[in-house]
């Protein structure tokens, strides 16, 4: 059989309208599936957030409320646009009488942040992480300026 | 129900009051309030339909938030259009450029009155009822043409010539096809055609040429009414809009609104010559069935049969892409008339040899 078989008319347009009607298939199908539109205000009580969506940067904490932070700074060097910075103070070891910088205050500005995830990624104790609430929106540009410590 | 009986009865009542002159005038001004009024309705329902039909073939659920689900959202269309200005332009031939919307429209609801929608609900009904159906029809194409010569604007000429092209070529189809449904009937009567369909309806007793006919008359009725597949005119891609580019407000209302409406009296006409307008279903030897259906109102069957072809259309309309001009003429002239040709002879063989139902 050749490759390049030159079609005949009534060939065509058998062709044609198999494929034509492959297309009306599909569309059909569409036709029936329940549809993707989020109506959303008014589905906020089953609204579904994907898990890795990145909305607003936040710190988990254990049972005790004690955060994983060890005040490195590398978070706020990773941070593209000067969106995290960190106040630290030095406390003295009781025992060894070492002293040791911990965290003071965590400052996020979340009107400056690009949801780039690169502090989150330069974190060594995972301190920090993305979560989902995404209703961000504020009266004032100084609410957006969190404290993501205790 | 026989509307010829509302109809006689608001007669003889202006009769009584009236010369006969007047008599003419007022049910002509009655008849054409009637149509426009109708014309208007069947446009809301149609806009709304495509925007819900549209979105349904996309995986959306279309306009909701304007009335419960989105039933006041052509009223704020239609509002905003009426509030718009009409803007004239600059070295545009402003008589043919004003002219060519109402040449549209007209051309639209001319057709729109050669529709039967009950028995005696018939505006225009006479013995060579189809030939004007075509004759109104195909002047619409004019309109087009002037507004996109009197725009002054290349895309617009581009769109018009392209519409002219291609109307005008499809026009051949869309003849074919009603006259191998005249052939069948023997008639070009519109209120007749119909009539002929009370004991089945034509796309069963002309089977196998009438189904071919049918199909021929779909995808050249999609094409008479620019609508995608064979949207060249108007391509947004290529040509902004097309022949309506340089319209505004209202001017620009009309060609979508007879847009719509084309799309409407094709489907009707499709359903009159072919799915027996506001025949109820007939099948022979089921009695019991028969009766039931003929407790359907026509006019109930009348819009049935035209949204459900209309349905058809938007599902061709959202499926396809947009074909290119050499394409649409390709598909017209070597394939569409050929067949249409064929098919009318077979038809005729078939009417001739009595093998029909």
């Amino acid at each position: 059989m050749k490759r390049n078989r030159k079609k005949t008319y009534v060939g065509t347009v058998f062709q044609a309208i198999h494929s034509l009607l492959t297309g009306l298939k599909v569309t059909m199908k569409e036709f029936f599936t329940p549809k993707v539109t989020e109506q959303y205000p008014e589905n906020r009580s089953t609204l579904q957030i994907s898990e890795r969506h990145r909305a607003q940067l936040y710190m988990p904490t254990d049972e005790e409320g004690n955060n994983r932070c060890i005040a490195c700074g590398l978070c706020q060097s990773a941070c593209p646009n000067g969106t995290i910075s960190i106040t630290t103070t030095t406390v003295t070891d009781s025992e060894t009488g070492k002293s040791r910088k911990v965290l003071a205050e965590y400052h996020y500005d979340l009107g400056s942040c690009t949801f780039c995830q690169l502090c989150v990624n330069a974190c060594p104790k995972e301190a920090i992480k993305f979560n989902n609430k995404f209703e961000n929106a504020v009266f004032d540009r100084s609410n957006l300026i969190l404290k993501l410590n205790k | 129900m026989d509307f010829t009986t509302i109809t006689t009865a608001i007669n003889s009542l202006l009769c009584r009051y009236l010369p006969e002159q007047g008599v003419v005038l007022a049910e002509s001004i009655l008849a054409a309030i009637c149509l426009i009024l109708a014309y208007v309705l069947f446009a809301i329902v149609m806009i709304f339909m495509e925007r819900k039909v549209c979105a349904a073939f996309q995986c959306r659920l279309g306009p909701m938030r304007v009335g419960y689900w989105g039933l006041l959202q052509v009223f704020a269309d239609v509002f905003k259009m009426l509030i718009k200005e009409i803007i004239s332009i600059k070295r545009s031939d402003h008589v043919l450029y004003s002219l060519a919307p109402y040449i549209v429209i007209m051309s639209s609801v001319l057709t729109f009155s050669c529709l039967p929608f009950a028995r005696g609900l018939h505006a225009l009904d006479f013995n060579i009822g189809v030939f004007f159906l075509m004759a109104a029809s195909s002047f619409g194409v004019l309109g087009i043409l002037l507004a996109g010569w009197s725009s002054n604007n290349k895309f617009s000429m581009i769109g018009a010539m392209r519409s002219g092209g291609q109307m005008i070529s499809y026009e051949l189809s869309v003849g074919l096809c009603m006259l191998t449904m005249v052939v069948l009937s023997g008639t070009m009567q519109i209120s007749a055609i119909v009539e002929s369909q009370l004991d089945g309806w034509f796309i069963f007793k002309g089977h196998i040429p009438a189904c071919i006919a049918f199909v021929i008359y779909l995808i050249a009725g999609n094409a008479e009414t620019n609508r995608a597949p064979f949207d060249l005119p108007e391509a947004e891609s290529e040509l902004t809009a097309g022949y309506h580019t340089e319209y505004s407000g209202m001017h620009f209302g009309f060609f979508y609104v007879a847009e719509f409406m084309n799309v409407f009296i094709v489907a009707g006409i499709a359903s009159t010559l072919f799915l027996g307008g506001w025949a109820p279903l007939y099948i022979p030897g089921f009695d019991a069935f028969n009766t039931a259906m003929g407790y359907i109102p026509g006019i109930v069957w009348m819009l049935g049969k035209t949204f459900f072809v209309i349905w058809l259309l938007m599902w061709i309309r959202w499926t396809f892409p947009r074909l290119r001009i050499d394409q649409v003429l390709v598909l017209e002239w070597q394939y569409l008339v050929p067949i249409g040709l064929v098919n009318l002879l077979i038809m005729t063989i078939c009417v001739v040899m009595g093998w029909t139902f």
